[in-house]
């Protein structure tokens, strides 16, 4: 059976192919204004790649932000079902998952089993999501896949004087006018998410192994910091990218949701 | 006797220059990003304004987010002092001030003597202060002040569902894209900072006269939003940004009377 997983997310959009279980293929493309416009682009560029078409795929799931506008979907699922699930597949071994997205954070608790026992979201604070990051980078002038290489040559790093993002990007162009080095403001950037962050994982609780999804994952910066701020160790997930959890949970759930299982 | 208050905010540097509890000048200017600059621009204008010297002025209270900053002030008082005490000699009824500015919003109540009671602040989250009406404004192309005029030609009503100022101004731009008409996105951005500040005035439990004050107050669209959040009627005076000023020249006043309480 060949599923299909697709992960509208705010700025970017994932899309995966799964047969029998086994992961096909997968496509992450910045996200458009219409949110069915980013499913059928993520899914295009998919299904190019693995010369597949369309009628070949027997079922396929959405999730993420723009789950409900995605036409061609048999179901829409919540992100926090799929991200569980599709980073329980990326690390077995994983019962805490820290999924920072492009506009939220969401610190989730599995059992064992993989079952969710209790999870916990922001998405009313930019702070402490993907966007706190891109505004920053916007500011230094700088990629945002960046910010992580240039914060590990840090010496010094600046402490932000506010968690809020209108405030710190203030605070970072004041920086930037006393000419203090740009790895030094990128390592400040990175603590205080970290720090934003780890409130979050606090008041839920940290069981071994923690791993961690979401575009945000692939900051060496925040992760770091992340570990030190809640003396803690995140194993790095190698099987595939940590931003697809969402899509590739969605693509499993697809071959249920095929078989007729309730979710 | 003359007396002197210079309150240096975020945005603006303010100053009220007393004669014997009458105001013989105010200005005010926009801050620079360095407090003792701009406390200096704005005491200088002030004194050709009133036709005095520096000296002339018998004490002189600082006040504001800059007041560590001002080099030539006798002593420097809290906003909420200043605010409180502003309010107070305005207007005797007020027994709430909400003051909201460019970077922060109180909230504080006072007793029939213009003892502060309690307060309640807000630094932490652009959201409930100006900057949140300064960063829509410019994201539509629109001056500060052009605002609360256009709020008012509001015809249907809109929700913005976002707190965040971040998240918000992407909202805001999907009303803008969604073809919403200006003057009503305008109203619901007003509601959303009012709704907000609301909620920080709640948390101190807000007894009438309720006074507004702050730079946000001459938004005549922020002032009824806030008056609608609260479910009551606000009390305003003439320049409400001049307030701290006029608050730290009257404490200025009351050190050298000995009505001061310390």
């Amino acid at each position: 059976m060949i599923t299909a997983g697709i992960d509208v997310g705010s700025l970017t959009s994932k899309a995966v192919i799964m047969k029998d279980g086994k992961f096909l293929s997968s496509a992450i493309l910045k996200s458009k204004p219409r949110p069915w416009e980013s499913a059928d682009l993520a899914l295009n560029s998919v299904l190019e790649k693995t010369g597949l078409s369309m009628t070949d795929i027997n079922c396929s799931v959405g999730t993420g932000y723009g789950r409900d506008k995605i036409p061609f979907i048999k179901q829409a699922l919540s992100e926090i079902a799929c991200h569980a699930k599709g980073a329980r597949w990326l690390m077995p071994s994983a019962r805490t998952v820290i999924d920072i997205g492009g506009q939220d954070c969401k610190v989730m608790r599995l059992d064992e089993k993989g079952e969710m026992v209790k999870f916990i979201t922001n998405d009313k604070c930019a702070s402490g999501t993907g966007r706190f990051l891109e505004v920053m980078a916007k500011v230094m002038g700088v990629e945002l896949s960046e910010l992580g290489e240039l914060s590990a040559c840090s010496k010094s790093p600046i402490t932000l004087a506010s968690a809020c993002t209108v405030w710190a990007q203030a605070d970072i162009i004041q920086h930037l006018n006393e000419m203090i080095p740009i790895e030094d403001i990128a390592a400040g950037i990175n603590n205080a998410m970290a720090s934003r962050v780890s409130t979050l994982v606090s008041s839920i609780g940290i069981e071994r192994e923690v791993c961690m999804t979401g575009g945000v994952a692939k900051n060496s910066g925040v992760v770091s910091s992340l570990e030190k701020t809640l003396g803690i160790h995140i194993k790095k997930i190698r099987r595939d990218d940590p931003q697809l959890a969402g899509a590739i949970g969605a693509a499993i759930y697809a071959e249920t949701v095929s078989n007729g299982g309730k979710i | 006797m003359i007396t002197a208050g210079c309150d240096i905010g975020s945005l603006t540097a303010k100053a009220v220059i007393l004669k014997d509890s009458e105001i013989m000048a105010k200005e005010i200017i926009r801050a620079t990003a360095r407090p003792e600059e701009s406390a200096l621009a704005v005491m200088k204008l002030i004194c050709a304004a009133a036709g005095i010297n520096m000296e002339n002025i018998d004490r002189l209270v600082g006040t504001g987010y800059g007041r560590k900053h001002i080099p030539f002030v006798n002593s420097v008082e809290s906003e909420i002092a200043c605010h409180a005490r502003g309010a107070f000699h305005q207007a005797p009824g007020t027994r709430t001030v909400i003051d909201i500015g460019g970077q922060d919003a109180k909230a504080i109540r006072i007793d029939d003597r213009g003892e502060v009671i309690r307060y309640a602040y807000n630094d932490k989250c652009a959201s409930g202060t100006g900057r949140f009406l300064e960063i829509i404004a410019d994201s539509l192309d629109l001056s500060l002040e052009e605002l609360g005029a256009l709020s008012q030609k509001s015809t249907v009503i809109l929700t913005i569902s976002n707190q965040c100022v971040v998240f918000a101004e992407t909202e805001i731009i999907s009303l803008v894209n969604e073809g919403r008409e200006i003057p009503d996105i305008i109203s619901a951005l007003h509601r959303a900072v009012a709704n907000r500040v609301a909620s920080l005035a709640r948390g101190i439990g807000v007894e009438e006269e309720v006074l507004m004050t702050g730079g946000v107050a001459k938004n005549p669209g922020m002032f009824s939003a806030l008056a609608g959040a609260l479910g009551l009627d606000l009390k305003a005076v003439s320049d409400p940004q001049m307030n701290g000023a006029l608050g730290a020249a009257l404490i200025a006043e009351d050190d050298l009377t000995g009505k001061s309480k310390r």
